[in-house]
């Protein structure tokens, strides 16, 4: 089968996916069907050459599910909140966003077609990328060469935001998610 | 054509979950579910018919290559979603301890 097939198969199921999670009311089936998304989001990355991704997008689904797991299904948290269905806010909202896709269609037409990227940046990238840079891997050629303070950014990123949650969440010791770990020590 | 339009729709699901959703977690689902369909389409634009990796086999020009540009910043932006995933989670177990709920209904109505 070609390739466009396949992501096609893929991108229902993860269509599906996600509309069976955002509508289940037990919230561990929610954050399991997710999963669903994100491993296909990992299988899509194979079948479009991207190996590097496949293996991180693997990866942060992994840490994701993890992190969801431990931090909402102890407890009373999985209980979700009974709410009353708002039966208009979401026909309304269903309409509106079926109306963007409608108008949205144009603009893919306009978008250069599924197999032929533009390739101009990147030509450089190829053509010199191995004599210059000395790296087999183009894209991490690119990540810790050409673009190395983007990655710099990156880290920055990734640190201030591990800094922002440990700050969020600390607590006297009596109570709270740190306070369990610091018994433990 | 009809892979773009399928992403789009993934995308918007995400929009759908994070308006009329009152839970807290699942805003945060609908949240993930954007990202992956943002990373996603990116990646769509960067593939070449019958391409391979963006490998170098041998010395000299792998001629059938996909676009490896998109390939690298995409890389970067997984990376940092599991940070903006984390402080979510963060900042919404502090909300749960402060207002013993996840409806942000009431968590409105408690603040004002």
């Amino acid at each position: 089968m070609p390739v466009e097939t396949w992501l096609i198969f893929i991108l229902g199921f993860m269509i599906l996916g996600s509309i069976i999670a955002l509508e289940l009311k037990d919230l561990l089936s929610a954050v399991i069907s997710i999963g669903i998304v994100g491993l296909g989001v990992s299988l899509a990355f194979l079948f479009l050459q991207a190996l590097d991704l496949a293996i991180v997008q693997f990866l942060f689904e992994i840490f994701a599910l993890i992190i969801l797991v431990r931090a909402f299904i102890g407890k009373e948290y999985h209980i979700q909140e009974p709410s009353r269905s708002h039966i208009v806010q979401s026909v309304v909202t269903i309409v509106v966003l079926l109306l963007i896709l409608v108008m949205s269609i144009n603009m893919f037409k306009a978008l250069p077609s599924f197999g032929h990227p533009i390739f101009s940046t990147a030509k450089h990238y190829v053509e010199n990328g191995g004599r210059e840079t000395g790296a087999a891997n183009i894209v991490t050629a690119i990540i810790l060469d050409y673009r190395a303070y983007d990655t710099l950014g990156e880290v920055t990123v990734l640190f201030t935001a591990i800094l922002g949650a440990l700050t969020i969440l600390r607590t006297k010791k009596s109570n709270g998610l740190a306070g369990g770990d610091n018994e433990a020590n | 054509m009809i892979v773009y339009i399928l992403c789009f729709t993934l995308f918007l699901v995400g929009i759908y979950g994070a308006l009329t959703k009152r839970d807290l977690i699942k805003i945060i689902l609908s949240l993930g579910i954007m990202g992956y369909a943002v990373n996603l389409m990116i990646i769509l634009f960067a593939y070449k018919e019958g391409g391979s990796f963006a490998i170098l086999v041998k010395d000299g020009i792998n001629s059938n290559m996909v676009d490896p540009l998109p390939q690298a910043l995409i890389l970067t932006s997984i990376v940092i979603e599991l940070g903006i995933t984390a402080m979510l989670v963060a900042l919404s177990i502090r909300l749960f301890q402060k207002y013993k709920t996840f409806d942000i209904t009431k968590i409105r109505r408690l603040s004002g």
